[in-house]
């Protein structure tokens, strides 16, 4: 009897052990998407980085000139495209005039997303934005950090006409604007290469830029040394969209996503524990004992 | 074999030349240094450009070259990259207002608000499911090492969602999973990323003093 028991026990753990995937795939499904319909909201901590971010963009006087530059694609949407909304809505709210461009080729599109976005918001209703004297859009130049290189001496031969195809000579929020010296702010959302990093190396080491960032989660760990002398603050996937939101007093969709995200880290976590009893309970056997 | 010299010596000595006058421009940022860096820029600028479409004709190339071959199960997801190329290709160009294809409304825009972007959005979305699979079967404490990283993840992917929060919400402030993952992240996390930045800072002056001096010449496609 004893003899059976663990022998059936022995059965379990080593069906665990080699659990079907699509079996994980279905749990991983479910704890995304139920939470999405449940319409839950958690409260969370702001942590220092995005602190730092907020208290730094609060320092930016009103009307200030902004460079926001959306360095991301459709894939990461999801943890940054919150980011760079809560950062227009912001910069709506304090009356920044905004130059939006893009070192990715789809980024200037998303920056363009972002804005139409924020612009739609409640609190804006009676702003009526005005296209190259409020904000304008650069549109994206190849080139990498070259690009930044060259916006550090001449922004006007780097981007030599908007996205909408105007020479930028011609639009009245750019003159007077020669180089990143000419900027009071700026913002960088990125996914990658060329992103945050370039960013450090050549337009705030170089000529002085300030600051702030937000990136993917996977990309934090790498940016979390700039944070505090080269970056004045930074945003960090997922989470540190929501507390941007939170921080800045703009609700938005990364709150609504995190309780997913909370969900989803719960059910991996619990395979992890539960692959671990199963490798340990099999140990003896697999080692021969 | 030796390389003809329009191979070797001169672009050794463009390399060379450009090295120097960019480390230069760093200490001396004015004329002619600057402009000539600016101009330098202006040539990377456009050879980026002209590899972009290099890249896409490639691309192409490549995707007929599966289409025509007679067996291959790959030779359909050829053809869907031909057809969307051309699709977003063809919209872009002739059917969206020249210049302002990128602007809201247009065909182009259409396509990629309607198309593109929830479909780059759902093929990175899929590795959730893939990284949740892979972790279950590889993430094991098979040792001490593997243990520690083991923990610190998970303290880290609890911490840095609100659940770490509401589990710990018993704790004083500080002590809670949020300020944990918090401090892995700019403690032991950040000693470690700063060692690696160094690290890959001295070999990237190494490697690039190796370009400029013509030591390193892999990047010519010769020896």
């Amino acid at each position: 009897m004893t003899a059976t028991n663990d022998t059936a026990t022995r059965t379990v753990w080593e069906r665990l052990l080699t659990i079907d995937r699509r079996i994980v795939f279905v749990f991983v499904g479910i704890a995304l998407v139920v939470p999405f319909f449940l319409g839950v909201s958690q409260k969370m901590p702001v942590s220092r980085e995005v602190r730092m971010m907020a208290d730094a963009m609060e320092r930016v006087p009103d009307g200030a000139l902004v460079l926001i530059s959306t360095d991301y694609d459709p894939p990461t949407t999801p943890e940054l495209q919150p980011m760079s909304v809560v950062c227009m809505k912001y910069a709506l709210k304090r009356k920044w005039r905004v130059v939006i461009c893009g070192l990715y080729p789809m980024g200037a599109v998303q920056g363009n997303i972002a804005w139409d976005i924020a612009v739609r918001d409640e609190q804006f209703r009676d702003r009526r934005p005005v296209y190259g004297t409020d904000y304008v859009n650069l549109g994206f130049q190849s080139g990498n950090e070259a690009v930044i290189q060259k916006m550090g001496s001449d922004i006007h031969s780097t981007f030599t006409r908007d996205y909408r195809g105007t020479p930028i000579g011609e639009i009245p929020i750019m003159r007077g604007v020669t180089n990143l010296g000419n900027l009071d702010f700026m913002v960088n959302v990125s996914s990658g290469y060329p992103g945050t990093r370039e960013w450090v190396q050549f337009g705030v080491d170089r000529f002085g830029l300030k600051m702030v960032a937000g990136n993917t989660a996977v990309q934090t760990t790498e940016m979390t040394p700039y944070v505090g002398k080269q970056l004045l603050g930074m945003a960090g996937g997922m989470r540190g969209a929501a507390e941007l939101e939170q921080a800045l007093g703009f609700p938005g969709k990364a709150g609504k996503y995190m309780v997913c995200q909370s969900v989803a880290h719960v059910i991996v976590i619990a395979f992890i524990v539960i692959g671990n009893i199963a490798y340990f309970a099999t140990g003896r056997r697999r080692r021969g004992d | 074999m030796r390389l003809p010299l329009m191979r070797r010596e001169i672009p050794t000595f463009i390399a060379l030349v450009v090295g120097i006058i960019c480390i230069i421009q760093f200490f001396i940022p004015h004329w002619p240094f600057g402009r000539m860096v600016d101009t330098f820029a202006d040539w990377f600028t456009i050879m980026q450009a002209v590899a972009i479409w290099l890249g896409a004709l490639n691309l192409l190339k490549i995707s007929f070259q599966k289409v025509t071959r007679k067996k291959g199960h790959d030779r359909w997801y050829g053809a869907v990259v031909i057809l969307s190329f051309m699709l977003m290709a063809i919209t872009g160009l002739l059917l969206s207002g020249g210049r302002r294809f990128q602007m809201p409304g247009t065909r182009f825009d259409w396509l990629y608000i309607n198309m593109f972007a929830p479909l780059a959005s759902t093929m990175f979305a899929l590795l959730v499911f893939f990284v949740a699979s892979a972790s279950y079967r590889a993430f094991r404490a098979r040792s001490w090492e593997a243990g520690l990283l083991l923990v610190a993840a998970f303290l880290v992917m609890l911490g840095r969602a609100p659940v770490g929060d509401s589990m710990t919400g018993f704790m004083p402030p500080g002590y809670q999973l949020s300020d944990v993952a918090s401090w892995i992240m700019n403690y032991p996390q950040l000693a470690g990323q700063r060692a690696i930045m160094i690290g890959i800072a001295l070999g990237v002056a190494s490697a690039s003093l190796r370009l400029i001096l013509g030591l390193e010449r892999s990047y010519l496609g010769g020896q």
